[in-house]
């Protein structure tokens, strides 16, 4: 059986390169792979696309991925949050780039991807500027812009349990874009907070199959 | 820019009292997705014995109220305005993906969302401020087309004495054609296919006032009922 466990985060994370897109799970607290980031902040890696709700809080996570000079641009539904200074900071003088996306039409951009498909029609942003350059289409007398597939490069994902496979189950709701972020890369990274022996989970449980899972690292 | 209307000068509903007025139009056994701002003001006024299915978009289905004590506080249940929540007894989680299905699949039964201004026609602008390079969607224009009915819930008026309540938007578009209601500070609306109809105005105020702070015409049914605050 492959060895999946990473012998650490650094070398977990040495498998990211510039100029990668890379799909970062979490919404608010929950479901944050707070080591992994941390990992890359010290990387010394540039130019990195970022995919995740927001565009970091405070000084620490995605915000220190910005201070730290790794972040080319960074894909988000809500990049304004109230303590996101760092990024509207940065935003403002032109040194990050930005593309907003519906929250549902980012999930399911990157499900989409993971599912091998070439993109979805969508009813949501019809008539805003998130339609402008996008194909319409009337299926059935309802008005549909097409969204195209997110793949990530690599994909950073937080779950509660592993087993040696990498079949991921979450906790609660730090469960969010994780599942789909990890079905989306090229190569998926998780942290996860406890491993257990092969048949320690519940096979009708699992959430992600660890064929999703190319490595994950225990952080407890 | 929007118009600046005429504000009267009398007290006006508190925002927990526009809160207070949506939540007695949430159904039992509606599910019910609640916006991050005011929106969230309006789940602690739904009777305790009324059954309403509370969706979050970080996928919680059957989110309940904020844990009594402090050592319940857990960060991995949150609200999409990520503060502390509980699960209610058979609550789901799911993903990202499963959650935004869920609400433009249609099951959303309502939406309660603030907002910028609503059209007569029912367009919503809640994202992005006119002129402005950019702003947070969130997961607002997802939830908006795929709802059954969308609650606007805002002031009537700017801080600015601008415009919410108006015949055409011109901030940008957050979805078209998709408010049904419309509760204020001064008056609850509904949209309809004719345009706006004042249902119900607040303590004091007369349709006069509503409709001085309005730059719609406002449709007057045969009764104008005054909102129990």
């Amino acid at each position: 059986m492959k060895k999946k466990q990473a012998r650490s985060i650094e070398d977990a994370i040495s498998n990211l390169r510039d100029d990668a897109i890379v799909l970062v799970g979490g919404f608010g607290y929950g479901g944050v792979p707070e080591a992994l980031i941390e990992g890359v902040c010290g990387s010394g890696l540039k130019n990195l696309t970022i995919v995740n709700n927001n565009a970091g809080t405070g000084h620490t996570g995605i915000a220190r991925l910005l201070e730290e000079g790794c972040v080319g641009k960074m894909i988000c539904s809500f990049p304004f949050a109230a303590e996101s200074h760092v990024f509207k900071e940065m935003f403002a003088a032109g040194k990050v780039d930005l593309e907003v996306v519906p929250q549902g039409t980012m999930a399911e951009r990157m499900r989409n991807a993971g599912a091998g498909l070439g993109g979805f029609l969508t009813p949501t942003g019809v008539g805003t500027e998130i339609a402008e350059g996008k194909p319409e289409f009337e299926v059935d007398g309802k008005t549909y812009i097409m969204e195209k597939p997110l793949r990530g490069d690599f994909a950073l994902v937080k779950a509660y349990k592993t087993d040696p496979r990498g079949n991921l189950i979450y906790r609660k709701a730090a469960r969010n874009f994780n599942p789909v972020m990890a079905m989306a890369a090229d190569f998926t990274i998780a942290e996860v907070a406890e491993e257990v022996p092969l048949d320690g989970l519940d096979p009708e449980a699992i959430v992600t199959p660890g064929v999703y899972v190319d490595c994950y690292c225990v952080t407890g | 820019m929007a118009n600046i209307m005429t504000k009267p000068d009398k007290p006006l509903l508190t925002r927990d009292q526009i809160a207070k007025r949506l939540a007695q139009d949430l159904e039992a056994d509606w599910v019910v997705n609640i916006g991050i701002g005011l929106p969230v003001l309006s789940v602690a006024h739904v009777p305790k014995d009324r059954d309403v299915i509370l969706h979050s978009e970080n996928g919680i289905i059957g989110m309940g109220p904020p844990p009594e004590r402090e050592e319940d506080i857990d960060r991995d249940l949150m609200s999409a305005g990520k503060g502390p929540v509980t699960l209610i007894p058979g609550g789901v989680f799911v993903h990202h993906a499963d959650s935004f299905s869920l609400a433009r699949g249609g099951r959303l039964d309502c939406a309660v969302l603030g907002a910028f201004q609503v059209g007569a026609n029912g367009d919503l602008a809640n994202w992005k401020v006119k002129g402005a390079s950019s702003g947070n969607i969130g997961g607002a224009m997802d939830i908006a087309v795929g709802a059954k009915r969308v609650f606007a819930i805002m002031t009537h008026l700017a801080k600015n004495g601008e415009a919410k309540v108006v015949q055409a938007i011109d901030y940008p578009p957050t979805a078209l054609g998709v408010v049904t209601r419309v509760y204020t500070d001064m008056a609850v609306i509904s949209v309809t296919p004719d345009g706006f109809v004042l249902e119900e105005v607040a303590p004091g105020l007369t349709v006069d006032d509503v409709q001085a702070a309005t730059d719609a015409e406002l449709i007057l049914p045969d009764a104008v009922r005054t909102i129990a605050a």
